[in-house]
């Protein structure tokens, strides 16, 4: 069983900010069915550019729901600006950490409110930008080097567990080592 | 709270009665069974009980049970037995959906030894493709390895029919019949197989004991090689004490068989109905006719499975998932995958599996946890909205 924190498991149980936000006006999604977890994150964004208040709507497993949760607690109160500097670290240390192979959950927090920042502002992120390295998740060769950079990743399995590449089939396990080395090389 | 279990195929309660039958050697009787003194022929002689215990639950003789550490062990020593009976020949046969302790065994066989591992489809419902099993025997063909049951969904395999077929051929048949002992009938020498594996903690024995079940006259090569035990079929001083009690554990389980086939079948229809009555987008995963009678694999649409459990958990209620979050992997399981399980309810698939540890009221408890679990999870998914998916 996951060795979830106390905060974890209050957060499931009793999440805060869920469902649609009526008068929303930025919105962002990241994952799918097929990869096992999704979220839609909604916010309300006043004149100031605050986010006076926020929700979400998640499928996923425990660390999912919480990491959601925690997000919208994070960011609620912030300027776009502000958001925009929360880091999948910040979502797991108010959670008081999470599992190693559950940091994912942490990254597709962080994901959706780049992707709502964006929708606010009118700005098209392209999709994925990139060459696709994991099939079975999407995930690009650009996303596996900023998360190598962002939290010091030094193995494939850490990438799996930070954002799910190559913990699939595993046919794209070498190219993520050689993006690793790629990333290490540059320093 | 008061646990209620229904992960029996993972592993089961062990049985008060084989405690009490295993505790005497835990302490007083610590001879070692080979011993040339009556006080180590004190367990000896409660060893060969228990082998003939076991022999009687498979319709087998004694001298062809092999007790090994474990199911897996049983399973890894069957193929390497064959292997190196048939050095010439380079193919192996199994199926998608069998357990890792064959699964992962065929893909190091095929990755770092160069076997041609063919692994046979299922359908949707769970049911091997025969006729691509039968066209692939070939006189290359080391040895064919099926699970009689599924352990996630319970889906049966026609085992007896396909042993015939294959040993017919003069190909080598061994089955993993971890989850099918002890929940349906299983004859040996009716199904002609050469070796068959068990392991005691799915039938209410303790964990770390298993058995291979080598026919008789079938060349054996050992997989520990040692000692003399087992016939020089498997090296290594007994597990006595989990041995006595593993033979309690097929004569309990060769006495529940009826209570499985009735009594906990009916527990296990109820809660499937229950919760197909109670909760809207829900579907069974599996054959319906040809399956196990205590298994319930079960997918909820739009909610993930670990969410469930940990609900479940709540109430103290033991179940398992087919969901990848659990296990670590993050792939739904290969079994619901090689069944083409759809994504939306593969990863919210709930394995119930019963004992006739399991009460009525046990089954409502559940159905009374798991309406308002999916609803709430359900309130929160993205791909849920108005009753039914997005
Ligand atoms: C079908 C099947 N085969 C093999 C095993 C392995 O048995 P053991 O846990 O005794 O190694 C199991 C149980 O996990 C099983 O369900
Ligand atoms: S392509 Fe990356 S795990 Fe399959």
């Amino acid at each position: 069983m996951w060795d979830y924190t106390e905060k974890v498991k209050e957060h499931f149980m009793h999440p805060r900010n869920v469902g649609e936000l009526e008068d929303a006006n930025a919105i962002g999604e990241t994952g799918s069915l097929n990869c096992g977890d999704a979220l839609k994150l909604f916010l309300k964004v006043n004149e100031n550019e605050r986010i006076i208040d926020a929700s979400f709507m998640t499928f996923g497993c425990a660390s999912a729901v919480a990491s959601s949760s925690a997000l919208t607690e994070i960011i609620k109160g912030m300027t776009l600006d502000e958001a925009a500097k929360v880091t999948n670290d910040d979502i797991a240390d108010y959670l008081g950490g999470l599992p190693k192979e559950k940091m994912h959950c942490s990254v597709m927090g962080k994901a959706a409110l780049k992707k709502a920042i964006a929708d606010y502002r009118g700005v098209q992120i392209l999709e994925k930008p990139g060459e696709l390295v994991c099939e079975c998740f999407e995930v690009t060769d650009l996303e596996i080097i900023d998360a190598v950079k962002a939290n010091n990743l030094e193995t494939t399995e850490d990438v799996t567990d930070y954002l799910k590449a190559g913990g699939g089939c595993g046919k794209c396990l070498d190219r993520i080592e050689e993006v690793i080395a790629s990333v290490k090389a540059k320093g | 709270m008061k646990v209620i279990y229904t992960d029996n195929n993972a592993t089961t309660k062990v049985a008060d009665e084989v405690i009490e039958e295993m505790v005497p050697y835990f302490g007083q009787f610590y001879g070692n069974p080979s011993s040339m003194h009556t006080f180590g022929d004190q367990v000896g002689k409660k060893l060969k009980q228990a082998r003939q215990r076991v022999a009687d639950l498979i319709n087998a003789d004694p001298d062809e049970i092999v007790f090994t550490s474990c199911g897996t062990e049983s399973d890894n020593s069957a193929i390497f037995s064959a292997l190196n009976a048939n050095p010439d020949k380079k193919q192996i046969i199994t199926s998608t959906v069998e357990h890792p302790a064959i699964l992962n065994l065929f893909k190091f066989l095929r990755d770092k030894k160069g076997y041609d591992a063919v692994f046979v489809p299922v359908d949707k419902k769970g049911h091997l493709d025969t006729d691509m099993l039968y066209d692939s025997l070939s006189d290359n063909t080391a040895v064919v390895s099926l699970m009689w049951a599924n352990n996630e969904t319970g889906v049966i395999f026609p085992i007896p029919e396909i042993a015939k077929k294959v040993t017919e051929k003069g190909i080598l048949f061994h089955t993993d019949a971890v989850q099918a002992a002890g929940k349906v009938p299983i004859d040996v020498k009716a199904a002609n197989m050469d070796m068959l594996a068990l392991s005691g903690h799915k039938i209410h024995a303790p964990k770390g004991i298993g058995v291979l079940y080598v026919k008789k006259g079938l060349k054996f090569h050992p997989y520990l090689i040692g000692g003399h035990q087992e016939k020089g079929r498997r090296g290594g001083t007994e597990n006595t004490v989990s041995i006595i009690g593993l033979g309690r554990a097929c004569e309990l389980a060769a006495a529940h068989l009826p209570v499985m086939d009735k009594e906990v079948r009916q527990l296990r229809d109820y809660l499937q109905e229950q919760l197909l009555e109670k909760i809207p987008s829900v579907s069974v995963n599996g054959d319906l006719e040809n399956r196990l009678p205590n298994t319930l694999s079960i997918g909820f649409d739009a909610v993930e499975g670990e969410s469930i459990l940990m609900l479940l958990d709540k109430e103290s209620i033991c179940a398992s998932s087919g969901s990848a979050c659990t296990s670590g992997s993050l792939d739904p399981s290969h079994v619901l995958l090689a069944m083409e399980v759809p994504f939306k309810s593969a990863n919210g698939t709930i394995r119930f599996s019963l004992s006739h540890y399991n009460t009525k009221e046990e089954m409502d408890h559940i159905v009374a946890t798991m309406v308002p679990a999916i609803e709430k999870l359900r309130a929160m998914s993205p791909f849920w909205k108005d009753g039914k998916m997005v």
